[in-house]
C-alpha cells in the first residue's frame, strides 16, 4: 500500500530551502559570530536528510547525482591545499592572511583565506554525513 | 623555521586524499601510493641529515610563536623514528600490492594505510600534547578501518574489542590533558616542561604523569596488553606487520617523551613503577611466546616482550641505557615488520598458521627460510646483526645504573625469544614437507620477498654499520638526557 504523504512533501520543499539558506548563512557567519564550516555542513546535510525522509534515497540520488565520497575527498584536498598555499609565499604551513576588497553589491568586504579552509571543512562534513546516512539507508 | 618538518606528514596525507578519487581503479592507486611512499623516504632521510647538521628544527604553524600556536619539533629522536616509519611502511605497502587483493583495494585499503602513516608521523613530530591526541586519533581511526576491512567473523569480533579499548583509553587521554591543563595552563611540551620545573613536580603532577602512563601503556602494550594478542591476530599479515611495527611504538615514544621532557623530577617513584611494569611485561610476554604453537601468536607475544625491554632503557635513564632504548626501538620496528611479513608468507605457503601442520618449507622456499633465520637471529640479538647493539647498550647501562634484577630479566628473556623463534624455524622449515592441501602447487612469492629483503638488508646494515649509525643515536639520546636543549630550541627563537 502506498501512503499519500503530499503534505510532508510539500512542506519539505519549502522548509529545505530555508534550512539550506540558513546553513549557508551560518557558514559565512563563522568568522565573527557563532557558526562556521562544521555546523554549516551539518545543517546542509540535515536539509538533505529531510529530503530523503520526505521522498526516498533513490529520488535524492537522481536529484543530486553526486558521489559523496568524492565530496569528502575534495573537501580534504581543499583544506590541505590552503595550508600548502603558504609554501608559495615562503610562510610556515597553515599561515593565513586577509585583506579588504570592494565588491559589487556587498561594498567593502573582508576576504580571508581561512574561509577557503572552512570550505574544505564544510565539504568534508557534508560528504561524511551523507555517506554515512546513504550507505546505512540503502543496506536493507 | 622550516616547512621541511611538516613534509613527512603532508606527503602521505596528500597521497591518501588523492587515492580516494581513484577508488575504482586499483592500478592507479598503487602507482600513486608507491610514488608517495618513495618520495617520503627521501624527504625523511633529508630531514634526519638536516637535524644532524643543524640541531633541533621547529616549525610554528601559521607563524604563531610556540606557547600560543601548534609547533612541530624534529629532534633527532623524532626524525629517526619518522625515517624508520617511512621505510617500514613503504616495505609493507609494496608487500600489500601483491598480497592484499583487489576487493580490499577498491574499499579504500590504501587510504586507511596512508592515514595510519599520517597519524604515526604526526605523533612523532608534534610538540603539543593536544595535537598528540589528535594524531593518535587519526592513527587509531584509520587502524579501525584496516582491522575490520574484509569483514570476516573474526575481524568483526576483534575490531569491536579493539575499538572499545581504544575509545576508553582515548577518553582517559582527554581527561588527563584537561587535568594537566588545569594545573599548568599550557599545552606545549616545552612550556609544560618549564612550568613543571618551576614548581618541582609536586604530588599532583606525579599523579597526572601516572594517568598518562596508564593511557600510553594501553596504547603501547606495556603490561596492559590484554587486548593486543586477540586484535593483532585478526587482520591480514601485512596489516599486522604495520600495526606491530608502528602503533605500539607510538605509545612507547609518547611514554619516553613525557618522562624525559616533562615529568623527570620524581624518578625514584615514577621510574620504579615503570620498572615493575616492564618486568611484568617481559615475563608475561615470554610466557605467551613460549606457550603458543602458531606463528602469528608467537610473533605477537614477541612484540610485547620488546615493549618491556625498551622500557628498561627509560627506567635506567642514564646515557647508555637511553641510547640503547632508541637503538633497540628503531631495530625492533624494522625487525618486527620483517618477521610479520615473513610469517605472512609462511602462512600463505603452508595454508595454515599452526606449527603442527607445517613443515619442510625450506625445501621449496630456501630464500624465505634463511631470511626468517637471519631475522630471528637479529631479533634475539646475535652479534653482527642489529638487535645486538641495542641490547648491549641497555644491559651495560642497566648494570652500571644499579638495576640488576630488571636487566637480568631482560637478558634472560633473550633466551626465551630464541627458543620461541627456533620453535617456528625448526617446526615450520625443517622436517618433512607438510602442506595443508596435499601436493599443493608452489605459491609464487614473487614481489613479496623483495620488500622483506630490503628490510632485512637495512637491519643487517644497522648492525654491521653500528659505528656509522651511532652518532645519530647519540645525538637523539643527548636531547632526552637534557630537556633544556629541547626547551631552548622551541621557546627561544
Amino acid at each position: 500500500m502506498k501512503i499519500n504523504d503530499v503534505i510532508l512533501q510539500t512542506a519539505a520543499k519549502i522548509v529545505v530551502f530555508i534550512i539550506l539558506t540558513f546553513s549557508i548563512y551560518l557558514f559565512f557567519a563563522g568568522h565573527n559570530n557563532p557558526g562556521g564550516g562544521f555546523i554549516g555542513g551539518l545543517m546542509t546535510a540535515g536539509g538533505l536528510v529531510l529530503l530523503c525522509l520526505a521522498y526516498d534515497t533513490k529520488t535524492i540520488r537522481k536529484v543530486l547525482p553526486v558521489d559523496f565520497r568524492i565530496v569528502t575527498a575534495i573537501g580534504l584536498l581543499v583544506a590541505t591545499l590552503t595550508g600548502l598555499g603558504s609554501f608559495l609565499f615562503g610562510a610556515p604551513f597553515l599561515s593565513h592572511t586577509f585583506d579588504y576588497f570592494t565588491l559589487p553589491l556587498l561594498g567593502k568586504t573582508e576576504l580571508a583565506t581561512a574561509t577557503l579552509f572552512e570550505i574544505g571543512v564544510y565539504l568534508t562534513v557534508v560528504g561524511v554525513s551523507m555517506t554515512i546516512i546513504l550507505s546505512i539507508g540503502e543496506d536493507r | 623555521m622550516s616547512n621541511l618538518v611538516v613534509l613527512p606528514m603532508l606527503i602521505p596525507l596528500l597521497t591518501g586524499i588523492i587515492i580516494i578519487f581513484f577508488y575504482r581503479t586499483p592500478s592507479i592507486q598503487r602507482i600513486i601510493a608507491g610514488a608517495g611512499a618513495l618520495l617520503n623516504i627521501a624527504v625523511s632521510a633529508y630531514l634526519v641529515q638536516r637535524v644532524y647538521n643543524e640541531g633541533i628544527l621547529t616549525l610554528n604553524f601559521g607563524g604563531w610563536m610556540p606557547p600560543f600556536g601548534i609547533s612541530f619539533v624534529a629532534d633527532m629522536f623524532s626524525a629517526l623514528l619518522v625515517l624508520t616509519t617511512s621505510l617500514v611502511s613503504t616495505a609493507c605497502l609494496f608487500y600489500a600490492f601483491k598480497s592484499i587483493g583487489e576487493e580490499k583495494e577498491r574499499h579504500h585499503f590504501y587510504v586507511f594505510f596512508q592515514f595510519v602513516v599520517v597519524g604515526v608521523v604526526g605523533s612523532f613530530l608534534t610538540g603539543d600534547i593536544f595535537n598528540l591526541f589528535v594524531c593518535f586519533e587519526v592513527m587509531l581511526i584509520a587502524s579501525y578501518g584496516m582491522i575490520v576491512l574484509g569483514g570476516t567473523k573474526l575481524q568483526l569480533r576483534e575490531s569491536l574489542k579493539y575499538i572499545l579499548v581504544n575509545v576508553v583509553s582515548s577518553a582517559l587521554f582527554v581527561g588527563a590533558v584537561a587535568y594537566l591543563y588545569a594545573i599548568v595552563g599550557t599545552l606545549n611540551f616545552a612550556h609544560i616542561s618549564q612550568r613543571v620545573a618551576e614548581v618541582g613536580q609536586p604530588g599532583i603532577l606525579t599523579v597526572s604523569s601516572l594517568v598518562f602512563l596508564v593511557i600510553f601503556s594501553v596504547k603501547a602494550g606495556l603490561f596492559l596488553f590484554f587486548w593486543l594478542p586477540g586484535s593483532y591476530k585478526a587482520p591480514p599479515a601485512v596489516v599486522t606487520a604495520l600495526f606491530g611495527a608502528l602503533l605500539t611504538k607510538v605509545g612507547i615514544y609518547a611514554i619516553i617523551r613525557i618522562y624525559t621532557i616533562i615529568f623527570y623530577h620524581d624518578q625514584a617513584f615514577t621510574h620504579t613503577i615503570i620498572g615493575w611494569m616492564a618486568a611484568a611485561t617481559i615475563v608475561l610476554g615470554a610466557l605467551g611466546a613460549v606457550a603458543y604453537r602458531d606463528v602469528p601468536r608467537i610473533l605477537i607475544y614477541n612484540i610485547v616482550i620488546a615493549v618491556g625491554f625498551i622500557m628498561i632503557g627509560l627506567v635506567v635513564a642514564n646515557q647508555q641505557a637511553l641510547e640503547g632504548a632508541i637503538f633497540y626501538l628503531i631495530h625492533d620496528m624494522i625487525v618486527k615488520a620483517l618477521l610479520f611479513l615473513l610469517g605472512g608468507m609462511m602462512i600463505t605457503v603452508a595454508g595454515t598458521p599452526r606449527l603442527a601442520e607445517m613443515g619442510g618449507i625450506i625445501k621449496r622456499y630456501p630464500a624465505l627460510g634463511w631470511m626468517f633465520f637471519i631475522a630471528a637471529m637479529a631479533l634475539v640479538g646475535v652479534p653482527p646483526l642489529s638487535g645486538f647493539v641495542g641490547k648491549l647498550l641497555i644491559v651495560q647501562g642497566g648494570f652500571s645504573g644499579g638495576w640488576y634484577w630488571l636487566t637480568a630479566i631482560g637478558l634472560a628473556s633473550s633466551l626465551l625469544i630464541l627458543y620461541s623463534m627456533m620453535k617456528i624455524f625448526m617446526n615450520g622449515f625443517w622436517g618433512e614437507e607438510k602442506y595443508a592441501a596435499e601436493d599443493a602447487e608452489p605459491v609464487s612469492l614473487k614481489g613479496m620477498l623483495a620488500p622483506a629483503a630490503c628490510l632485512l638488508t637495512i637491519s643487517i646494515l644497522m648492525g654491521v654499520g653500528a659505528e656509522w649509525v651511532y652518532p645519530y643515536i647519540s645525538q637523539a639520546g643527548e636531547v632526552l638526557l637534557n630537556p633544556q636543549l629541547y626547551i631552548d630550541a622551541v621557546l627561544k627563537e
